[in-house]
């Protein structure tokens, strides 16, 4: 990774969901747009609260749709390629394309391509893996993100963003603390 | 799960049981006065501890010793072939087809937790879950097992179960529902360990940020995918899940489904009715919940987990066990009646022979623990409460749904259309040491699952706390919220 010059955010640590919410909603009406809420458990509100709606986004949903119906017709027309031209049985007298008894395979190749293009449709859209990530470099970060404690990073990259100024407006939330991250 | 205007019916005096809510007057699904920190302590240190129980060792190494057994015979079956088991003509379908139908069954009830009770918007499920989930990856391992050794010669039994193509020029044969079976089984373990490890990633993260040694930080935290809890993340994350399970909830109840059809689609009296598809899934779920509270009673009892897997949970379990038990029961009952309805000789021979012929007892066995026993007791709400009574329970319908499965395969085979071929079925020391070897296999993984993941989904219990909700502007501010 090049070196970069400079701090990646500030990051302000509050102890409730609601203050969160309350400090995130004020930064996305000040004109703050670079920034993330980090929360213990999926919290609804502090999406929208920066803006982000999923449910209008809807990536996931579009690569698992994408991934059902490809494996759907994948399995069905192996079956189709398998009993009628590569290898032809003729059991009892029984059509080659017997496409009901196609039909379950196919759905079960549905469920499983669908099911995989959510997971790891998620886990591309997000980026992940990601095993280094700036705000690791709080310590606060690393004890409390994942347990109990909620946070707001606003980004400086965002062209609002002032190290004096954003400081100032974070600690107007009487936030637990306002720390530096560096990249 | 009950409603409120059934009046309250409990001995202990809501005044002095924290448990039950003053409010409704109802058991709570978790203890109050718990904060995200103590959820996650509780839960996260069960793994995190550097002072293993010894009673956990004791299990392990018992359940390794059983692996051992399993070990054994398998080798033997793979020197010798199958005919070490008891499978011959008529019985040729013995014990492994009845473990591995067993087997399934009680891996059902792990994604009926973890998908249908999740679409319902069932937040009790959430304490049971994670482990309701691992239950089922490992019953699925014990069930997977059957058809692959069943084979014999495993190594060579690829062409016919997996299209590829092979130096034979040979295909798979997809008109077969033995077919159907590999790709419903091989898709329903696929998407269970994938919905499982989904649901892990967060709690991974929580796990590398708890960890004291170096060497777990490491670990958990490639398992956890560097996962930071960004809002950004956790919406996707959530509509991830939802799909996941949107998704498990048809593909459970096809894969029993298809199961059934293995039995259903044979022209064989007892096996050819369409009743099979919807009993086979009820009684899958059946079977299943009687296993997850197999397993929760002394887990949340060893590792003191009755504030977070509390009477609510059991209560809930034993509901969903006497509404799916009762489906079982109208599948048993359609069955009898169908054989007298069909008026065909054959049917109504196999039924009456199945009930009183040379091997009625195991039916009569199947019908006390499946039906006489639970379904008329579980409809006590005092006994519903009794936490040993639930235990004893579960481990009878666990029994009654082994001889179900037995009684389908063997009864239905071993009085063929012609006397001359009657048979008889008597299981082989092999078929049992592989069988009780899998119960081992089961518990050695179950074991190895509470002592290296955490086996409540923390993420999703914090979810469930009341300080969870962002308060309002409208609401009154309460409590601090931690």
């Amino acid at each position: 990774m090049p070196m970069r010059e400079g701090i990646y955010g500030l990051l302000a640590e509050f102890d409730t969901p609601t203050e969160l919410v309350t400090a995130a909603k004020a930064a996305y009406a000040k004109g703050y747009r670079r920034m993330d809420c980090y929360t213990p458990y999926p919290l609804e509100e502090a999406a929208e609260a920066i803006g982000f709606d999923e449910p209008q986004e809807r990536g996931v949903a579009r690569i698992c749709l994408l991934g059902g119906l490809l494996g759907g017709c994948a399995m069905f027309s192996l079956e189709t390629w398998v009993s009628v031209w590569a290898y032809p049985l003729n059991v009892a007298g029984r059509p080659l394309f017997s496409w009901p008894a196609f039909v379950i395979p196919a759905y079960e190749w549905t469920i499983l391509f669908a099911g995989l293009s959510a997971a790891f449709g998620m886990l591309a859209l997000n980026r992940l893996p990601a095993p280094y990530h700036p705000v690791f470099n709080a310590a606060n970060f690393r004890d409390g993100a994942t347990t109990d404690k909620f946070f707001l990073c606003l980004q400086s990259d965002d062209p609002k963003f002032s190290s004096a100024e954003s400081r100032a407006f974070l600690e107007s939330f009487r936030p637990v603390s306002v720390v530096e991250v560096d990249h | 799960m009950a409603t409120k205007d059934v009046a309250p019916h409990n001995p202990a005096d809501p005044k002095t049981d924290r448990m039950i809510d003053p409010k409704t007057g109802e058991q709570r699904v978790l203890a109050p006065n718990q904060s995200f920190r103590s959820v996650t302590e509780t839960i996260s240190s069960i793994v995190l501890t550097t002072h293993t129980p010894l009673g956990w060792f004791f299990g392990f190494v018992l359940a390794g010793g059983l692996i051992g057994m399993l070990l054994t015979a398998v080798t033997w079956l793979f020197l010798k072939g199958t005919g070490i088991w008891a499978i011959t003509m008529p019985v040729a379908w013995g014990f492994a087809i009845v473990n591995f139908v067993w087997w399934i069954g009680i891996g059902h009830a792990g994604t009926l937790i973890s998908a249908i009770l999740l679409l319902f918007k069932q937040g009790w499920r959430n304490s049971i879950n994670r482990f309701a989930e691992a239950m089922t990856l490992f019953a699925v391992v014990c069930a997977g097992m059957f058809p692959v050794i069943h084979t014999g010669r495993p190594w060579l039994a690829i062409y016919w179960l997996f299209p590829y193509p092979n130096s034979m020029n040979v295909w798979p044969q997809f008109r077969s529902p033995l077919m159907w079976d590999v790709f419903a089984v091989s898709t329903y373990a696929t998407i269970s360990v994938v919905f499982w490890y989904i649901g892990l990633v967060p709690d991974f993260g929580t796990m590398r940020d708890r960890a004291q040694s170096k060497f777990a930080k490491y670990i958990y935290g490639q398992l956890s995918l560097g996962w930071r809890g960004s809002a950004r993340h956790w919406m996707r994350y959530e509509s991830a899940s939802l799909l996941l399970a949107g998704l498990a909830t048809p593909l459970v109840l096809s894969v029993h489904t298809v199961i059934s059809f293995d039995f259903a689609v044979a022209v064989l009296p007892g096996w050819h009715t369409t009743i099979f598809p919807p009993y086979f899934v009820a009684g899958a779920i059946y079977s299943g919940f009687s296993m997850v509270l197999t397993l929760a009673i002394p887990i949340r009892k060893f590792y003191a987990l009755e504030d977070i897997i509390t009477m609510r949970h059991l209560d809930n379990m034993a509901k969903v066990m006497l509404a799916t038990g009762l489906i079982v029961a109208y599948g048993y009952s359609m069955e009898v009646v169908m054989a007298w309805y069909s008026a065909s000789r054959w049917e109504y021979f196999m039924f009456w022979n199945r009930m009183f012929g040379p091997m009625g007892w195991a039916y009569w066995v199947l019908i006390t623990c499946n039906i006489a026993i639970p379904l008329t007791t579980l409809w006590s709400r005092k006994l519903r409460h009794n936490v040993a009574y639930l235990f004893a329970i579960s481990l009878i319908v666990n029994t009654g749904m082994w001889f179900e499965r037995f009684v389908i395969v063997v009864t239905s085979l071993y009085r063929d259309f012609l006397p001359s071929s009657w048979g008889t079925y008597r299981a082989t020391r092999w078929d049992y040491m592989t069988f009780v070897g899998t119960l081992g296999l089961f518990t050695f993984l179950f074991f190895l699952f509470i002592r290296f993941v955490p086996m409540i989904p923390m993420s999703e219990i914090r979810m469930m706390l009341p300080q969870a909700k962002v308060k309002h502007d409208n609401e009154l501010p309460t409590e601090a919220g931690h």
